[in-house]
Formats: structure tokens, C-alpha cells, sequence
């Protein structure tokens, strides 16, 4: 079973639990993403995501596919924020449930490391002097 | 044949909006880099771009069609 989406609004971490969560489950993993205070020493204000959304939506689902085929998970959910987010918010949630925590460790390791490469969202940092779009630039 | 080029990101800045039309003479996605490249050099300087097809990733051989949906996609960074 597979849950994605792109959002504006707040994401809840025990809503997503409650999502993949399931009787043969022996375990979840899940990865929050937080947004931090700081890059390289600079004070960030805000950050903002700007999403292409029909296709992120269909990179997301590849990912949670590829999860579906390649390990023995029985749920994976994968959200992600638009919009402005402030220090500490959660711009995205992945949460895997298996019935044993090495597949659900891999498969949830899996899918934030390949969403950060193929799926098409883009982070602005907001500094107190400029804003800067995050790896634009070698 | 003439296609409007969605743009994200960075892109949206290098264009001057989130959309531009262009007048292509060549159809490959190769060709089109050249020419988005040489009307807006600031594309080279990007750590890498692609051209995304109706909501899949390009090769710059592959050919573009009338109607298709192309988008300039420059380096993600979600997450």
C-alpha cells in the first residue's frame, strides 16, 4: 500500500504512523525532515519549497514502487510540504512499516536519499541578508 | 513550432517568470539546451539542469512533439 502527497498544510508525524501502521507490521521506520536553523554558520530565516507538481507526484510514486518491489515492506508513505515553512517545521515524512526492521530501515533510508536526487522540489533558504535556491550552483 | 517551457526554481529567475515561449527550429532536447543556453547564458552556470518531457526526465536526443509539456529542471533539492 502506498500513500503520497504533496501538501500546504502542516504535516502530523502520528497521523503518518497511524497511516502505515498494520497488524503483520513488526516494526516502522520513519524519517522527519526538519528545518533547521542554520547553513554553514548562517542564520536561515525561513524556507521556502516550490514543487513541479504533477511530476514530483509521479517521482514520489516511483520511489514508493521501487520500495514496494525491492524490499519486503507492507506500507510506505511519503509526504511532502509546499509553501513556507519556519525553523523546526517538517517538510517531509517518510514512514515505512515491515514485518522486520531491516527492510523497513533500508527501504525508508532508500526512499529520502533517492527523493533528495530525482524528485522535482526546490528548497529556497532564506537568509536575514539574501536567499539563496540550494545546490543551483556547483 | 513553437512550445512554452515551464520553468522552477532558479529557472523561474534565469527566465523572468515561471513560463517562456520559444520559436524552435531543431526538435531534439539537445538542441533546445543550445538554444535555451545561448538566450539565457546564466543556465550554464548551474551545477546541471534537465528538460523534463510531459512529466518524465529527457535525454537530449529524444525529439519533441507539438502539445508535449516540457519543463526546465534545474538541480532538485527537496527533502
Amino acid at each position: 500500500m502506498i500513500y503520497i502527497k504533496l501538501t500546504s498544510e502542516i504535516l502530523n508525524v502520528q497521523s503518518c504512523i497511524d497511516r502505515v501502521m498494520s497488524p503483520e507490521s513488526g516494526g516502522i521506520d520513519v524519517f522527519i525532515g526538519t528545518v533547521r536553523s542554520a547553513t554553514k554558520g548562517k542564520k536561515v530565516v525561513q524556507l521556502e519549497f516550490e514543487a513541479y507538481e504533477p511530476m514530483a507526484l509521479k517521482e514520489i510514486n516511483k520511489i514508493a514502487e521501487e520500495v514496494l518491489n525491492k524490499w519486503p515492506v507492507h506500507k510506505m508513505l511519503i509526504y511532502h510540504r509546499t509553501g513556507i515553512l519556519q525553523i523546526g517545521e517538517i517538510p517531509v515524512i517518510i514512514a515505512v512499516s515491515a514485518a522486520h526492521r531491516d527492510a523497513a530501515f533500508d527501504a525508508c533510508r532508500y526512499a529520502i536519499d533517492t527523493l533528495k536526487q530525482t524528485v522535482p522540489i526546490w528548497k529556497k533558504e532564506v537568509f536575514e541578508d539574501g536567499a539563496v535556491w540550494v545546490a543551483a550552483h556547483p | 513550432m513553437i512550445i512554452d517551457i515551464l520553468a522552477f526554481g532558479i529557472a523561474k529567475e534565469i527566465f523572468g517568470g515561471s513560463s517562456i515561449t520559444i520559436e524552435l527550429s531543431g526538435s531534439s532536447i539537445g538542441y533546445l539546451k543550445e538554444m535555451l543556453e545561448d538566450k539565457y547564458p546564466r543556465l550554464k552556470q548551474l551545477a546541471s539542469y534537465m528538460i523534463a518531457v510531459n512529466n518524465e526526465y529527457a535525454n537530449n536526443d529524444q525529439e519533441i512533439k507539438q502539445g508535449d509539456e516540457i519543463a526546465v529542471i534545474p538541480p532538485v533539492s527537496g527533502g
